[in-house]
């Protein structure tokens, strides 16, 4: 399964505008399990909006140039990683369309001035955890995450639409990679289930009950938290649930660094709506 | 902007199928446009099964369909049912016939924008159009520029309230925008090719 031409040491990293800014605790928490992890992610240079959501529906055309403009930043010779899943995917769907439509490439690299690689590797964080491979995490281990039973949420983005299902299929490695590192995945709850999206903000009434749903189906089969792969869901599970008492929902960096031994959790935690310091506290994972 | 109060509108008054106002072209032209096949939809409903977003909806998903394929253009595009889809894409994993209704959504969004067509959630249209605006000043998203910018807009200042001020209390949101260093990059795409 190893890719050769693939090195894993120097990454170029994709933040996105959710973990430059509401999900900040995410993107620290990341920075240090990769440092651990031996893995050097170095921010892609002067990034912009992957075209969002937002952006594709009222104009396509300019979505798309804005997702190539950071594939142009994108030097050729190292991957190019993101955390967030609804980046991920505006930036392969448009290096997919610039694959099929070579006059579109032309045309975009005369615009930006600068050369796009076709063999661009645009891969999510996930994937580089997984091709690791289970040894560097044991190394890495210092808390044994002590059986803390999380549902694995993974959203509607990652590795669902069209696009991204081309290639390899990593669909529940997070709970893998969680339970390697003495975690327990509970995986019976609505771990695929939308969090409503951008609807959060225009029709909170339709993301409300939807969010409530998604909590209550990780109450029911026992779970203690949710751990998310999005930064966007992170957020609307915490701001829209109205149910009480409130599950604490983790950035899956956030867990990953902690059971690698980081020792600033204190200053991503306080930034949670939820704190999940008494779980942590309880299952004798912090101080 | 109230949720529609039937689920299904399909067999109401003012749905009635006049032959003469059918567009005979609609189902070809969303296929060609979507690059689905919506000819292989056997309402099975599926999709609306799937759908987290169904109880906002007017329309089930296979509904919209159902009007595509009887050339009901202002309907389709007229309906809550696409702008509410967020393009989860899980209709599509669900359909047996393997159709790509977030596709056929998005294109009918495109359409109505681009015909002119009553939209049927403002709400969500001034969303998107704040979140394009903050894009092009600043070339990413600033949550709370998007957010004062769109309550301004709707006249809802006090909707949310409690939700945005726990996030500023939390520094979820930053009152400085991150912005792109070369924004005229950015500010270009945004003007037509021959007014640059």
């Amino acid at each position: 399964m190893s890719d050769p031409s693939l090195h894993l040491t120097d990454l170029s990293y994709f933040p996105g505008c959710s973990l430059e800014s509401s999900a900040r605790e995410s993107n620290i928490s990341l920075m240090e399990a990769a440092g651990i992890l031996g893995l050097n992610l170095i921010e892609l240079e002067d990034w912009n909006c992957c075209g969002s959501s937002s952006a594709n529906i009222l104009d396509k055309e300019i979505a798309f140039s804005l997702a190539v403009r950071n594939l142009s930043l994108a030097p050729a010779h190292r991957p190019l990683m993101a955390m967030c899943p609804r980046c991920l995917y505006h930036l392969r769907e448009a290096h997919q369309r610039l694959a099929r439509e070579p006059e579109t490439l032309r045309a975009q690299e005369r615009r930006w001035g600068r050369p796009i690689s076709l063999d661009l590797k645009i891969i999510h964080f996930l994937e580089v955890l997984v091709r690791l491979g289970p040894a560097r995490l044991h190394q890495g281990l210092v808390r044994n995450l002590n059986g803390l039973k999380f549902v694995p949420y993974y959203g509607c983005t990652l590795f669902r639409p069209p696009s991204l299902r081309q290639g390899t299929y990593y669909q529940g490695e997070l709970g893998n990679v969680l339970t390697m590192l003495g975690g327990e995945p509970l995986t019976r709850a609505l771990t695929h289930r939308c969090c409503g999206s951008f609807l959060s903000a225009a029709r909170a009434d339709v993301v409300t009950p939807l969010v409530n749903e998604i909590l209550a189906s990780a109450v029911a089969v026992g779970a203690e938290c949710l751990v998310t792969s999005c930064a966007m869901c992170q957020l609307n599970l915490e701001i829209r649930c109205t149910w009480d008492p409130r599950l604490p929902v983790f950035h899956f960096s956030e867990i990953l660094a902690l059971a690698l031994g980081a020792e600033d959790y204190e200053g991503w935690f306080t930034r949670h709506l939820v704190d999940p310091r008494p779980l942590l506290a309880a299952r004798k994972l912090i101080a | 902007m109230n949720p529609p109060k039937a689920a299904l509108k399909l067999w109401s008054a003012d749905n009635r199928i006049v032959l003469a106002e059918q567009d005979r072209f609609l189902a070809r032209d969303i296929q060609r446009l979507s690059g689905t096949n919506l000819n292989r939809c056997y309402h099975c409903r599926s999709c609306g099964n799937a759908c987290p977003f169904i109880r906002g909806m007017d329309y089930p998903p296979n509904a919209i369909i159902r009007l595509v394929q009887y050339g009901l253009r202002r309907q389709a595009l007229e309906s809550h049912t696409i702008w509410i889809c967020v393009g989860c894409h899980t209709c599509s994993v669900q359909c047996p016939m393997g159709i790509d209704i977030a596709a056929i959504m998005a294109t009918l969004r495109r359409l109505a924008l681009e015909e002119g067509a009553m939209i049927a959630e403002t709400n969500i249209l001034d969303f998107h159009r704040e979140v394009l605006h903050s894009i092009k000043q600043y070339g990413r998203a600033h949550k709370l520029g998007i957010m004062l910018r769109y309550k301004a807009r709707v006249h809802q200042w006090f909707a949310d309230l409690d939700v945005g001020l726990r996030m500023l209390a939390k520094r979820k949101m930053d009152l400085k925008a991150s912005r792109v260093q070369a924004i005229d990059e950015i500010t270009r795409l945004f003007i037509p090719h021959w007014k640059r």
